[in-house]
């Protein structure tokens, strides 16, 4: 006990330096907690995706559409299980600032390749058997209080005029991770209105999604895909719903290459930070350092007392950092709303953080240790005279 | 009190510290420069020995050598019969902590530790037990007269107090040497009065070896053998 209490002790004897260093290995942690989670959010979907799916879309864009009949064609390459369809819709609910993401879907197919989205029977049976019916999740009913058998009006943009949708169900994520923020409603019913407005445009679809026997075929089942379309008017690419889904993470890869480069960099300013305090608390003690080996500690005793100093202070704080980030990353999620779907902090993220604070710790105390422990013992107590 | 030091120990017995042809010197600027030169000295056990000179005559650095807390150009420094010229960094920390009692000017005391925790400090590297240690340390600070001090921080003990605990802590592990460096240096003439009788009391009641640098004749007058120091070498 004799030693954590003299730890402890010369830990407060500078409360204020203390205090000072501590909060800022707080804010440190926790903002890159905070950076990470936003990183990880960034990833949520193709974290989320399954290796038993597949995504079918042209080979040229995702904005060029494929006909429905490939439909039936996929569904006969061998090793595929299932196949369903969707269009994105890109409507707006009031105002422009609401944003949140809405798809035209092959509900039965869809719903049965998605068990993940959790819908009571009562809720989907509802929803199958009303066209203008639709499914939110549950934080975007949340969001904006809906309830069962509420309208939705949605403006188009893509798809022009007005929208009504029904309420139908709100369901839930079958783990944390599952996105609880998009509407889904029938793709039979966009298909009607687009074939009336643009008769050329109808039956197409903006991708297909192909539900695997065994995911270790998705390589093979995807070549026959693209494969049987070769040479047509609209070929295919077709991709593991993860690669699809980080196609789009590519696309701002660069924002997260800052942003993971900004949050590293705020360990490593919080690094000096805390390396200068632990330079300064060691050179005020060097007399007690060579008081200490006079009377018989050993070098490696007194480096100890640095580091357990310094280490108890970076996971102290860093454990203050950590439990911070919590609220912050709930209050952060709340501000953003719809924009991370999933925006939770993982346990990855609190080990990185608690390997930061015990970098932080170890880095701090290397020199001001290595002196401690190095020092002549005359020369350390000609500190005191 | 004998103002010439002993080449050899005049009653033949063996000293419990014979210092032959030592001599230390520092580099500074690529230059030696040379602060004890040759130097011959016996103390023998119960002996209560001031190290006196000016500024700069190499009494705190003979203090320091014989403590073990320095380590000589050449010459040989045998403490009870160890010579400690020859011991490892790691070896003259454990010499240290069983055989040398240190007092400094400034008493060194740990600010963060109760008079109880400082005068414990050196019993952390014996292997006595909590109780045994806490026996220790009761019995040291009675001695010095801080048994209602025990609790006290540094903070809240004057200077005399403070060269008490001092004076505890350098007692504690019962050393065979105690070195003090101006012990009484920081204190005012009544309180260094006291130290002295206490350090006098040390030597006489329990029979320590004293080995004591000061710049006081009054302080010097309480040893038995005063050493003077001058440009390196004992001065007759």
């Amino acid at each position: 006990m004799f030693v954590p209490l003299l730890v402890l002790r010369n830990l407060l004897r500078h409360k204020l330096r203390t205090l000072l260093t501590a909060l800022g290995i707080v804010v440190a942690i926790a903002s890159f907690g905070l950076l990470r989670t936003v990183v990880d959010a960034w990833y949520a979907g193709a974290n989320a995706s399954s290796s038993a799916r597949l995504v079918t879309r042209s080979s040229v864009s995702l904005v060029f559409p494929l006909p429905l009949t490939y439909a039936q064609k996929i569904r006969q390459v061998p090793g595929v299980a299932s196949v369903s369809w969707m269009n994105w819709f890109g409507g707006i609910y009031i105002s422009e600032r609401n944003f949140f993401p809405q798809f035209a879907v092959d509900a039965r197919t869809y719903l049965a390749m998605y068990p993940e989205f959790v819908l009571s029977d009562a809720e989907r049976k509802a929803f199958l058997f009303d066209r203008q019916g639709a499914v939110v999740g549950r934080k975007l009913a949340d969001q904006y209080g809906w309830k069962v058998g509420d309208t939705i009006p949605l403006k188009g943009t893509i798809y022009p005029g007005t929208w009504t949708f029904n309420l139908r169900g709100i369901y839930e994520g079958a783990d944390k991770t599952v996105d609880q923020t998009t509407m889904f409603f029938h793709w039979d019913l966009l298909n009607e209105s687009v074939k009336k407005l643009y008769p050329r445009r109808g039956d197409q679809t903006g991708l297909f999604v192909v539900g695997l026997k065994d995911p270790a075929q998705a390589a093979q089942v995807s070549e026959t895909i693209d494969a049987t379309f070769a040479n047509s008017l609209a070929e295919t690419l077709t991709e593991t719903e993860k690669a699809f889904q980080l196609s789009f993470v590519a696309m701002t890869e660069a924002i997260l290459v800052a942003i993971q480069a900004v949050s590293f960099v705020v360990i490593v300013i919080i690094m000096a930070v805390m390396a200068n305090t632990m330079a300064m608390t060691a050179r005020e003690r060097y007399a007690e350092y060579a008081t200490m080996k006079a009377l018989g500690f050993g070098g490696p005793f007194v480096a100890g007392l640095v580091v357990a100093e310094s280490l108890g202070l970076a996971l102290l704080a860093g454990a203050a950092g950590i439990a911070l980030t919590f609220p912050l990353a709930a209050a952060f999620a709340d501000a953003m709303g719809t924009l991370f779907p999933v925006f939770i902090v993982s346990d990855e993220t609190v080990a990185l953080q608690l390997a930061a604070a015990l970098v932080v710790g170890l880095v701090a105390a290397a020199i001001p240790a290595w002196r401690a422990a190095r020092i002549r013992i005359v020369d350390g107590l000609r500190a005191v005279a | 009190m004998t103002t010439v030091p002993d080449a050899v120990s005049d009653t033949g017995a063996v000293p419990l510290v014979s210092i032959r042809g030592l001599s230390k010197h520092y580099v500074r600027g690529g230059q030696a420069i040379p602060v004890l030169v040759d130097l011959d000295l016996d103390v023998r056990a119960g002996d209560f020995v001031a190290l006196m000179g000016p500024s700069g005559s190499g009494k705190s650095t003979l203090l320091n050598l014989i403590a073990g807390i320095d380590k000589p150009s050449s010459g040989r420094i045998l403490v009870a019969g160890v010579d400690i010229a020859k011991l490892s960094e790691g070896e003259l920390a454990d010499w240290r902590a069983a055989h040398v009692g240190f007092i400094f000017q400034f008493y060194n005391l740990m600010p963060v530790l109760s008079a109880f925790g400082n005068v414990e400090l050196p019993l952390l590297l014996t292997s006595l037990s909590r109780r045994e240690r806490r026996e220790r340390v009761d019995m040291a600070l009675a001695l010095v007269g801080l048994s209602d001090r025990v609790d006290h921080f540094p903070n809240e003990l004057s200077g005399g107090q403070q060269q008490r605990v001092a004076i505890a802590r350098a007692l504690i592990t019962d050393p065979t040497l105690i070195v003090a460096d101006e012990p009484t240096g920081d204190l005012d003439r009544v309180t260094a009065g006291e130290i002295l009788g206490l350090l006098e009391r040390l030597n006489d009641e329990l029979g320590k070896t004293i080995v004591m640098v000061t710049h006081d004749p009054r302080a010097a007058e309480r040893a038995h053998r005063v050493v003077h120091l001058e440009k390196g070498v004992l001065a007759d």
